[in-house]
């Protein structure tokens, strides 16, 4: 890992954001052909190919500094975007070993972890964060395990309790979500909390994917890619407070789309979870303006068709219609007609 | 293969505790912690001899709290498919073993007010890491552990010096037997019922709960019934056009592994649902042991659980 940590960006107000030439070529398209519609598109979370999103199983990009920060910031005015029920502490544990494990293992530069028996040292040089606190005593800890270690990863966390063959949807921290809301969607179903997705119940995806899940296993873990489209490099859309962004989405024309338009793609983690037997899932955000998106051509010419040929409940549920034909017509003219390969990798 | 991914295990301690029952303590080679997991969970332990291979399911039994080994306690079984007779006969200590993360399919429900625990003989092993994971809770618990005599009761002082008055334990032997219409009638609501044991004793257990009142989602139980011994019987798989026989100890999905053809798993005992398989022609009568199918599914005749089981006849056409 040779990113260079941003430590000045920010994801409101001024928008100092970017990606390096080597995040945008990293980016994980979400097409893997020129045309998209709900499918169970859940495959392993194994290895990826080395410098990907998916090398490790938590993905720690350039953007790093940045995203905590803005954790802490919407955290500060609107303290429920973290919840947990009292019965999911050992599952916040979970997720704290979790976390510590994989990042000190993978980026040991920046994270380090010593264990000397259930007395654990964290050291996490990017935020400059030093603790030693007892594995299992919540009370050796600044916060609850899950709103300490979820304000030191990129993205969101989820823990769904598993009881009478469904999923509960009962802690996380989520602050940068693409309009859901944890203090709306506490206590809810797997299918509860699906509810307003269109299209995909009737295709029956949520009674397989719960399905799937339920049997997921312990060490193997998977993933599958969602998308939406946000207006400036924003990653608190939330229902919390529409009013701030969602007027953002009038402000686009044919002139500043390039710039406006992000394609947002959350990498999604499930992990099955050891102690308490829950089920962690991660959604792990990436922006990418349109005009950094077209400096790869094959993504231009694939993401016009995708854009122009979306059906239009899909467009109406991700926000875009507004804005579609704007985005749309910027790309055309990098289309020139030419096929894609298979796969979202740069060409 | 990648798909119920196994990690080596060392042997380090075997014990006979009752004149059934052995006692294997299994850890790490090189020392380290073993994989954290939560009460009621199940390795597969992979075992293979000369001629065959096995997987049998066992519920871990050491204490969720302590990762230093895992503990297994095996009932010899010789009238079925050979895996605890081969643990039995086979197996000492410094021996390595394959096993696989653990599963639960037996899980505490986290938000029951109170826990109550019914145990009949070796089905305690499912039982007793549960009780570990309640201890340090703050619900209520109390476990009925039946066995045939004090020479059975294979963890009772264990159990008793953990867990104290909250254990109750009955002897066939000495004529105490556990009422269990009289218990699950005086339980609190937020009450939840857990069972492992013999399956009539499993079945009184759930239509005595049923008959009470109690909601289906405070019932819980797990089922590990071995797979019968049945006759042998001829099989074709049409997707891998495949033509094998499967021997009388062998399960149908044992010998479909051992044709190198990979199929779904999970539990092999019948409560899962992940090996299901479309049944395309039978010459013969399909004998279901599973406790996954509904009776509907069951009659159609056209699905089978191979892991547990068979065909009483002569070809059985899958779609695998």
């Amino acid at each position: 890992m040779s990113a260079v940590f941003k430590t000045d960006e920010t994801f409101r107000d001024d928008f100092k954001y970017s990606n390096s030439p080597a995040a945008i070529r990293r980016f994980p398209l979400p097409f893997s052909e020129d045309k998209y519609m709900y499918s169970v598109n859940i495959e392993p979370h194994v290895p990826g190919p080395i410098g990907s999103v998916t090398e490790f199983q938590f993905d720690v990009d350039e953007h790093y500094i940045g995203e905590c920060r803005d954790h802490d910031l919407v955290l500060k005015e609107d303290p429920r975007r973290y919840q947990a029920l009292p019965h999911m502490m050992s599952a916040q544990w979970d997720v704290l070993e979790l976390l510590m494990d994989n990042l000190s293992k993978d980026y040991p530069a920046q994270f380090s972890l010593t264990k000397q028996g259930n007395r654990w040292i964290w050291h996490n040089q990017l935020l400059g964060i030093r603790d030693e606190f007892t594995f299992g005593d919540p009370s050796t800890l600044p916060r609850e395990p899950l709103d300490y270690i979820a304000r030191q990863a990129q993205g969101d966390l989820v823990v769904m309790d598993q009881r009478d063959g469904d999923f509960y949807l009962e802690a996380g921290m989520v602050t940068t979500q693409a309009d859901w809301s944890l203090d709306f969607d506490l206590g809810m179903t797997f299918k509860e909390w699906h509810g307003p997705v269109p299209l995909a119940h009737e295709l029956h995806i949520f009674d397989r994917a719960l399905k799937f899940l339920l049997d997921l296993r312990i060490n193997a873990p998977v993933r599958r890619l969602n998308w939406t489209m946000t207006i400036n490099p924003r990653l608190d859309t939330s229902p919390e407070f529409y009013p701030r962004w969602g007027p953002d989405r009038a402000t686009v024309t044919a002139e500043n789309v390039a710039d406006k338009a992000h394609l947002r793609v959350e990498l999604q983690g499930l992990w099955r979870l050891p102690r308490s037997n829950a089920m962690l899932f991660s959604v792990r955000g990436y922006l990418i303006s349109l005009r950094e998106l077209a400096t790869i051509p094959k993504w231009a010419r694939r993401t016009h068709r995708t854009l122009r040929d979306l059906h239009p409940a899909l467009a109406d549920y991700k926000g875009l219609t507004r804005f579609r034909d704007h985005a749309v017509n910027w790309l055309a003219p990098l289309d020139d007609g030419s096929p894609t390969t298979p796969g979202g990798a740069p060409e | 293969m990648t798909q119920n991914n196994t990690f080596s295990v060392h042997v380090t301690a075997v014990t006979q505790v009752t004149p059934l029952i052995k006692h294997f303590i299994l850890q790490a080679a090189d020392g380290a912690p073993m994989p954290a997991f939560s009460g009621g969970s199940h390795v597969i332990v992979v075992m293979k001899d000369a001629a065959r291979v096995y997987r049998n399911p066992y519920s871990l039994l050491s204490s969720p709290n302590d990762l230093s080994a895992y503990e297994i306690a095996v009932r010899r079984a010789d009238e079925s498919r050979g895996g605890s007779v081969f643990l039995h006969d086979q197996v000492t200590v410094g021996m390595a073993l394959q096993i696989t993360h653990p599963v639960n399919l037996f899980q505490l429900d986290k938000l029951a007010r109170k826990h109550v625990l019914i145990a009949g003989g070796v089905g305690i092993t499912a039982i007793a890491a549960q009780l570990e994971d309640l201890k340090i809770g703050s619900a209520h618990y109390e476990l009925h552990y039946c066995v045939r005599g004090p020479e059975h009761a294979a963890f009772a002082d264990r159990l008793i010096k953990q867990h104290g008055d909250r254990v109750r334990i009955y002897h066939d032997s000495a004529n105490q037997w556990l009422d269990i219409e009289g218990l699950v009638a005086a339980q609190p609501l937020g009450t939840h019922l857990y069972v492992c044991g013999p399956t009539p004793m499993i079945d009184r257990v759930i239509a005595s709960a049923r008959a009470a009142g109690w909601a289906n989602s405070h019932i819980h139980w797990e089922h590990f019934t071995a797979p019968p011994v049945g006759a042998p019987f001829e099989v074709f798989l049409k997707k891998s056009q495949k033509i094998l026989n499967v021997l009388p100890d062998q399960s149908l999905l044992d010998a479909i592994e051992e044709a190198g053809v990979e199929a779904p798993y999970l539990c092999r005992g019948g409560v899962c649902g992940e090996c299901k398989c479309q049944v395309l022609e039978v010459d013969g009568t399909l004998v279901h042991n599973d406790h996954y199918l509904s009776d509907e599914e069951k009659a159609s005749g056209t699905l089978i659980m191979p892991c547990v089981s068979r065909v009483l006849g002569k070809t059985l056409v899958l779609d695998l």
